[in-house]
């Protein structure tokens, strides 16, 4: 592993789409769910132990090397929600779009010509991490980073939040996330022998909930 | 063993990447060009005069990236200037300068799927959501770029130049119309323009006056021949 890929991998500025994106927390907001730091980091807590449970497994399992197109399978019995569903292929594709040239690979191209309209973004997440010489628990580490430093940036813009106190948020939440991507990473261990079946499927209704509603907002800043 | 990226053309590859000339069945795609500029200096209606000049000569799409909502794409529905399938709106996530120039995946995506969708097309026009002077489409999204300021957003602009300005292949100084009322210094501006851009192309226009959108049409005309050549 190299730790610097992992930093290049993780980093928000990583042009992969997700800058466009709230992880839900737009709708959570217009719902009175987030209205300051705390609710930010309940919502974002709730969030790690669900959905960025499920997407840590899905990556650490696609990092290992298992078959991406029943990763892709297991991501959609994992998604009520067809919006999420679409967007979770959206940003797979445009991931495996920014991927492909960062750091080339067979398995790669392979995925992109498997999936012309995008895998989920765990599973193009693992197959990145894999080209990029990462293993199963960095593609788990960046899943769960993203899946917590993307709704507390888009609160920044949402709510004019203090940029110091969602970075702050970000920060306590770094234990938490350690151990969901231990539970991921040893899931996708035991998947390997076991099947998908045994990946992670929590869920949040109110995540999926939110986001049908907030797909048919006429008026929004973030795309989910 | 796969050889995708060094030859990018072959037939069986996957999606095209970013600004490669061809698209993955080999032909070449379509000339995109980037208009960005202040909130209100007429991006939109630019747009739309546009694309009543070259609908009837050309197959053309617009992408548009607003900043808040759908409104610039609805705009354009309502005004009927183009079939509603040839009109795609991208969310910027509150950022419509990351969206057209840091990360540029979703608007890439969406060129990619006009072309799949209506194409083949000549001409897709980009929109970036109204921003500040700084604000640059990406090598990697778009051929060429004009940057809309207009006389009423005051005649020390083409002054104060920013990257915009200074570097866009086509600078318009929209609303020319306007200028008596403003008290906007048109041959100033043109000529502080003309100091900041060398010999890089002005057009003064004024989307309501004679002229129209002529000149910036013949500019695309010219672009998509040197495009296609």
């Amino acid at each position: 592993m190299t730790r610097a890929a992992l930093l290049v991998l993780a980093d928000g500025r990583f042009p992969a789409g997700g800058h466009a994106h709230s992880g839900g927390a737009e709708a959570a907001v217009k719902a009175g769910r987030i209205t300051g730091a705390s609710g930010l980091e309940s919502f974002c807590r709730g969030r790690l132990h669900t959905a960025g449970l499920v997407s840590a497994g899905l990556a650490a399992a696609a990092a290992l090397g298992m078959d991406p197109a029943e990763l892709d399978a297991a991501a959609d019995a994992r998604t009520p929600s067809p919006a999420l569903r679409g967007v979770a292929r959206r940003l797979g594709r445009q991931l495996m779009r920014a991927a492909r040239v960062t750091w080339p690979s067979a398995e790669l191209d392979a995925l992109a010509r498997q999936f012309p309209k995008g895998a989920h973004q765990p599973v193009v997440l693992g197959v990145a991490a894999r080209a990029a010489g990462l293993g199963a628990e960095d593609a788990a580490y960046c899943s769960v980073y993203e899946g917590v430093s993307g709704p507390a940036t888009a609160t920044v813009r949402l709510l004019s939040l203090d940029p110091f106190d969602a970075t702050g948020v970000v920060a306590r939440l770094a234990p938490e996330m350690d151990l969901v991507v231990g539970r991921a990473v040893e899931a996708a261990r035991r998947a390997v022998h076991d099947g998908v079946d045994v990946l992670p499927a929590a869920s949040a209704p109110l995540l999926e909930i939110g986001a049908e509603g907030h797909a048919g907002w006429a008026v929004r800043l973030f795309a989910s | 063993m796969h050889l995708d990226h060094t030859h990018p053309h072959t037939h069986d590859g996957p999606a095209a990447l970013s600004a490669d000339a061809h698209r993955p069945d080999g032909r070449r795609r379509a000339l995109r060009i980037g208009l960005g500029g202040p909130v209100g200096s007429g991006k939109t209606a630019t747009v739309a005069a546009l694309c009543r000049a070259l609908r009837d000569e050309l197959s053309l799409a617009v992408v548009t990236n607003d900043i808040y909502t759908r409104e610039d794409a609805e705009f354009l529905l309502r005004e009927a200037v183009l079939p509603p399938e040839r009109i795609t709106a991208v969310e910027t996530g509150a950022c419509p300068h990351t969206a057209i120039r840091d990360d540029i995946s979703a608007n890439l995506e969406a060129v990619e799927e006009l072309e799949d969708e209506v194409g083949p097309l000549d001409l897709i026009l980009v929109e970036s959501g109204g921003d500040n002077l700084t604000a640059t489409f990406s090598k990697g999204l778009v051929d060429a770029q004009i940057f809309v300021i207009d006389v009423a957003g005051g005649d020390d602009i083409p002054r104060k130049g920013g990257p915009g300005v200074t570097t866009a292949d086509l600078l318009v100084i929209n609303k020319t119309d306007l200028a008596p009322y403003v008290g906007s210094d048109l041959a100033r501006m043109a000529a502080d323009a003309k100091a900041q851009r060398a010999e890089l192309p002005v057009v003064l226009q004024s989307l309501r006056g004679e002229g129209g959108v002529t000149a910036v049409a013949q500019w695309v005309r010219e672009r998509l021949a040197a495009w296609t050549a």
